[in-house]
C-alpha cells in the first residue's frame, strides 16, 4: 500500500507532528510568512498611531467600492480552492480540475484588478513617496480637503503592504498554474493530493493576511 | 519528491552504488552533508575576509593615520598610498560586522552544523526537502556575492555600521554611500530567505524524520539547540526583511518609513532591527552551546549533568529573547517604566545561561577528562562566555549601560559572546566532525599549537578593550588620537592591535591544519571519538543515504562509563538484552 504511505507522516520514523512533511513544511513556513506581514503591518499601526496628524478618511484617496469587488474575488476563490480540494479528495478529477482553474482565475483577476488600481492612484498622484506635486490629489490635500501631512507615509505603508501581497498572490496563482499542469497530466488522485492540500494553505493564508490588509489599509 | 518511503528506500541502497554526476555530488548537490560542506568552505571564507578588515581597522587605530604595510595595493578610493580615508573606515567596520554576523558565525553555526548534523543525529536518510535545502546555499552564495560586490561600486561598500541605523543609512548624504547601502539591503533580504528555507526545512527534519525510538529527550543537545534555533530563525528573520525592504524603499522609490520630516518614524528601524537583533543573539550562541554540551559531555566521559535543564533552559533563552530587545535602546530615548521591565527581563535570560554553565562544570566535575582538541575548545568556550556573560549584565542594567553605551565595552563584550563563545565553540566543533566530513582526523599537535595561541592572543586583544571602554572610548571611531581624553590610552591600543595581529596570523596554522588534514590527515575511523551519537555508528564520511538501515534507538546520547557495558560510551542504537524494541506505531497513523 505504498500510495496510500505518502499522505502520511514519513516511514519508519518516531511519531512526530502526524501528518506528512510537505503539509508540515507549509505549516512551519506561513508562520514565517506571519511574523513578515507582521512586520510591515506592525510598521504601519506605528507609524498611523504617531503620525504628525490625521489620516485621510477611508474612500478619500482609495477606491474602496473597486477594492471590496476584488476582496470578495478572493474570497471567492479561497472557497473554489475549498472545492478542488474536497473534488479530489473524493476522486472526482474533472470537478477538480475546473474549481483550480476558478481558483487560477480568480486569483489572477485580483492581481489585474490591483494592478489597474495601482495605475489610477498613479494617475491621480497617490505615489509611495506621497502625492504628486501638481496632481490631482496635491491640490485636494492643499485644499484641506485630504490631509496633507501624512501623505507621505500613507503612500509608503500603502504601497509596500499591499504591493508584497500582490506579490505573494502572484507566487500563488504561478503555483497553482504548476499544481495545474500538473494536474492535467494526471498527477493528483484521492490517494495523492500533497500539492493541492499544500498550494491550498497558502491559498487560505493569503486570502486571509488580505481580509486584515483591506480592514486596516481601507476601511479604517 | 517521491514518496517519502520510497526516498529511504532508495537513499539507502544509493550508499553502496553512487550514480551522480559529477555537479549532482559536488555542486548543485541535494545531499545534506555536502550542503554541509558547502555552507563550510563559504563562511570560512567570509571569516577570513571579515578578519582581514578587522586587520585593517586595527592597525588605522594602532597606528593612525601611517600608511597600511602592502596597503598601495588598495586603490585610492579606500587607500590613498596606504592611508586608510575615513569614508573607507566606515566601510571597514560595517562590513566586518556584516560580513562576520551574517556571511561567517550564523552560515557556520546554522548552516554548516544544522545542515551535517540534524539528519545524521536523529537517524533519517537526509532533510525532509533536499531540494530546498540546495537551494537555500546557493540562494545564500548569491547573498554574499552581492554583499562583496559593495566593494565595487562607486561609492564604496555600506558604512552605516551593521545595524544600519536611520536616519543615518537613508541617503547617501549622511553615509556618504548610495548603492553599496542599497545592495546591502538587497543581500540581506536575499540571505534571509536561504534562512528561511534552511529552517523550516530543519523544522520539519527534527519534528518528523527523527529514528524509532528517538524521543525528543533522547535527542542530542546539539539538536534541540539547532531546533530551537531554527525557530527564532523562522520567526525573527521575516522582521529583518521586512524592515530592510522598508529601508531599501526609502533609500530608491521615495517612501518615508524612517525620515522624520515626511512623518515616519527613525526609532521604528531600531524597533524592528532589534525585534530581530536580540533573537539573532541567541540564533548566534544557542547552537554553539548544544554542540559544546555534546563535546564536553564526551570530553568527560559522563552523562551531561542535567539534561533536563539543558534542555529548558535552550527554550527558556530562545523564549526571553523576544521581550528584551529594548535593552539596547536605553540611549534611544524609551519611558523609564519600559526601560526597567527590560532591564528586568534581560536579568532573567543570565539564569537559564547560569543553569547551562553549572550543567557544564557539573559534567566536568570528577570525569575522567580527556583534553582532546575540540575539548580544549569547548572549555574555553564555556570560560570566555563567563566572561561574556557577565559584561552582559552589566550591560543589561540601564544605569551602567548609560555610562558605557557606544564605548568599546560593548565591542569588548560582543566579541566575548561572539569570539570567545560562538567561535571557540566552533572551532570545537569543526575538529570534532572534521573526521565525519572529511573521513580524516586533524593534526591534533597543530590544533594544540593553534588552541594556545588563540586562546592567549584573543585575550590580549578584547580584555583590554573592557578598560578602553570604561575610559570612554567611542566605538567605530577612526582616530582615537583626534581626543585628548584618548590620547592616554593610545599605548593600550597599540598593544590590542598587536595581539590582534597575532592572533590573525595564529589562524593561518588553522587554516593550513584543515586544508592540509583534508588530503593528507590520518584516516578517521568510524567512531573516533567513542561518541554515542549515531553518526558515530556509520563510516566516516558516511554513505549517500547515511544509513545502511534506519537505526533504532535506545537511550539518549550521554551514556558514557555506563556500568551496563566494558566500554566507557554505550551508543545510542546499541541494543542490550534489557532493551525493548521502540512501541510499534498505531496502525493508520
Amino acid at each position: 500500500m505504498a500510495h496510500v504511505a505518502v499522505m502520511e507522516p514519513p516511514a519508519a520514523a518516531e511519531r512526530g507532528a502526524g501528518v506528512y512533511n510537505e503539509k508540515l513544511g507549509m505549516w512551519v513556513f506561513l508562520g514565517s510568512e506571519i511574523m513578515f506581514f507582521t512586520a510591515l503591518i506592525g510598521g504601519y499601526i506605528i507609524l498611523r498611531v504617531g503620525a504628525p496628524g490625521p489620516w485621510a478618511l477611508p474612500g478619500k484617496v482609495l477606491n474602496v467600492p473597486v477594492t471590496a469587488f476584488n476582496t470578495f474575488l478572493l474570497i471567492c476563490s479561497s472557497v473554489s480552492m475549498v472545492k478542488a480540494y474536497a473534488s479530489v479528495v473524493d476522486g472526482d478529477q474533472q470537478k477538480f480540475k475546473m474549481w483550480l482553474l476558478i481558483t487560477i482565475i480568480c486569483g489572477a483577476s485580483f492581481v489585474g484588478v490591483q494592478a489597474y488600481e495601482y495605475t489610477h492612484l498613479i494617475e491621480h498622484g497617490f505615489l509611495p513617496s506621497g502625492y504628486r506635486e501638481g496632481s490631482e490629489l496635491a491640490e485636494k490635500a492643499a485644499q484641506g480637503l485630504i490631509p496633507a501631512a501624512t501623505g507621505g507615509i500613507y503612500g509608503s505603508t500603502f504601497y509596500t503592504m499591499t504591493g508584497f501581497h500582490g506579490f505573494h498572490v502572484t507566487c500563488g496563482v504561478v503555483s497553482m498554474i504548476w499544481v495545474y499542469v500538473k494536474a492535467l497530466r494526471g498527477g493528483y488522485s484521492a490517494t495523492d493530493y500533497r500539492g493541492v492540500e499544500v498550494i491550498g494553505l497558502y491559498w487560505h493564508f493569503v486570502d486571509l493576511v488580505w481580509i486584515i490588509l483591506f480592514t486596516v489599509v481601507y476601511l479604517v | 519528491m517521491a514518496t517519502t518511503a520510497a526516498t529511504v528506500d532508495q537513499l539507502s541502497h544509493a550508499g553502496h552504488v553512487d550514480t551522480r554526476s559529477f555537479l549532482r555530488k559536488y555542486i548543485f548537490s541535494t545531499d545534506h552533508k555536502t550542503i554541509g560542506i558547502q555552507f563550510l568552505i563559504m563562511s570560512l571564507v567570509f571569516l577570513a575576509l571579515g578578519g582581514t578588515l578587522a586587520m585593517m581597522m586595527r592597525w588605522q587605530l594602532g597606528f593612525p593615520g601611517r600608511p597600511i604595510p602592502g596597503g598601495s595595493v588598495l586603490p585610492e578610493t579606500m587607500a590613498p598610498g596606504g592611508v586608510l580615508l575615513p569614508e573607507f573606515y566606515n566601510s571597514l567596520v560595517t562590513m566586518h560586522g556584516t560580513f562576520m554576523v551574517f556571511f561567517a558565525i550564523m552560515p557556520l553555526l546554522v548552516g554548516v552544523f544544522g545542515n551535517f548534523l540534524i539528519p545524521l543525529k536523529i537517524g533519517a536518510p537526509d532533510m525532509a526537502f533536499p531540494r530546498i535545502n540546495m537551494a537555500s546555499f546557493w540562494v545564500a552564495a548569491s547573498a554574499g556575492i552581492i554583499m562583496l560586490a559593495g566593494f565595487l561600486v562607486e561609492g564604496g561598500a555600506a558604512g552605516a555600521g551593521w545595524t544600519s541605523y536611520a536616519p543615518l543609512s537613508e541617503t547617501a548624504e549622511y553615509s556618504g554611500v548610495s548603492l553599496g547601502q542599497q545592495l546591502w539591503c538587497v543581500s540581506l533580504i536575499v540571505l534571509g530567505l536561504s534562512s528561511i528555507l534552511g529552517a523550516l526545512n530543519y523544522i520539519t527534519t527534527v519534528i518528523n524524520m527523527r529514528a524509532p525510538g528517538m524521543t525528543w529527550f533522547r535527542l542530542p543537545l546539539s539538536i534541540w539547540a539547532l531546533f530551537i534555533t531554527a525557530i527564532l530563525v523562522l520567526l525573527a528573520i521575516p522582521i529583518l526583511s521586512g524592515a530592510v525592504i522598508m529601508l531599501l524603499f526609502d533609500q530608491t522609490i521615495g517612501t518615508h518609513f524612517f525620515q522624520p520630516a515626511a512623518g515616519g518614524q527613525v526609532l521604528l528601524w531600531q524597533h524592528l532591527f532589534w525585534f530581530f537583533g536580540h533573537p539573532e543573539v541567541y540564533i548566534l550562541i544557542l547552537p554553539a552551546m548544544g554542540m559544546a554540551s555534546d563535546i564536553i559531555a564526551n570530553g568527560s566521559r559522563k552523562p551531561i549533568f542535567g539534561y533536563e535543564s539543558m534542555v529548558f533552559a535552550i527554550i527558556g533563552i530562545g523564549f526571553l529573547g523576544w521581550v528584551v530587545w529594548g535593552h539596547h535602546m536605553f540611549q534611544s530615548g524609551m519611558n523609564p517604566t519600559l526601560g526597567q521591565t527590560f532591564m528586568i527581563s534581560t536579568l532573567f535570560i543570565a539564569v537559564p545561561s547560569a543553569i547551562k554553565v553549572f550543567n557544564w562544570l557539573g559534567t566536568m566535575w570528577r570525569g575522567t577528562l580527556h583534553f582532546h582538541v575540540p575539548m580544549m575548545h569547548a572549555v574555553a568556550f564555556v570560560a570566555m562566555f563567563v566572561i561574556g556573560g557577565l559584561s552582559g549584565v552589566f550591560m543589561a542594567s540601564t544605569p551602567f549601560d548609560i555610562y558605557i553605551h557606544d564605548t568599546y565595552f560593548i565591542v569588548a563584550h560582543i566579541h566575548y559572546v561572539l569570539f570567545g563563545g560562538s567561535l571557540f565553540a566552533l572551532f570545537a566543533s569543526i575538529t570534532y566532525w572534521y573526521p565525519k566530513m572529511f573521513g580524516r582526523m586533524m593534526s591534533p599537535f597543530w590544533g594544540k599549537v593553534h588552541f594556545w595561541l588563540t586562546l592567549v592572543f584573543y585575550n590580549c586583544v578584547f580584555f583590554p578593550m573592557h578598560q578602553l571602554g570604561l575610559h570612554g572610548h567611542m566605538r567605530r571611531i577612526y582616530d582615537p588620537t583626534q581626543y585628548d581624553f584618548l590620547k592616554p590610552l593610545q599605548p593600550l591600543n597599540e598593544f590590542i592591535s598587536i595581539a590582534a595581529f597575532l592572533l590573525f596570523a595564529s589562524q593561518a596554522i588553522f587554516a593550513l591544519n584543515f586544508i592540509l588534514s583534508w588530503f593528507f590527515g590520518a584516516k578517521a575511523e568510524a567512531n573516533p571519538w567513542k561518541d554515542n551519537a549515531l553518526e558515530w555508528t556509520v563510516s566516516s564520511p558516511p554513505p549517500h543515504g547515511n544509513f545502511p538501515e534506519t537505526p533504532t534507538v535506545y537511550r539518549g546520547p550521554y551514556e558514557y562509563s555506563s556500568p551496563e557495558v566494558s566500554e566507557d560510551y554505550l551508543p545510542q542504537n546499541k541494543r542490550l538484552p534489557t532493551d525493548r524494541a521502540p512501541a510499534p506505531q498505531p496502525a493508520g497513523h
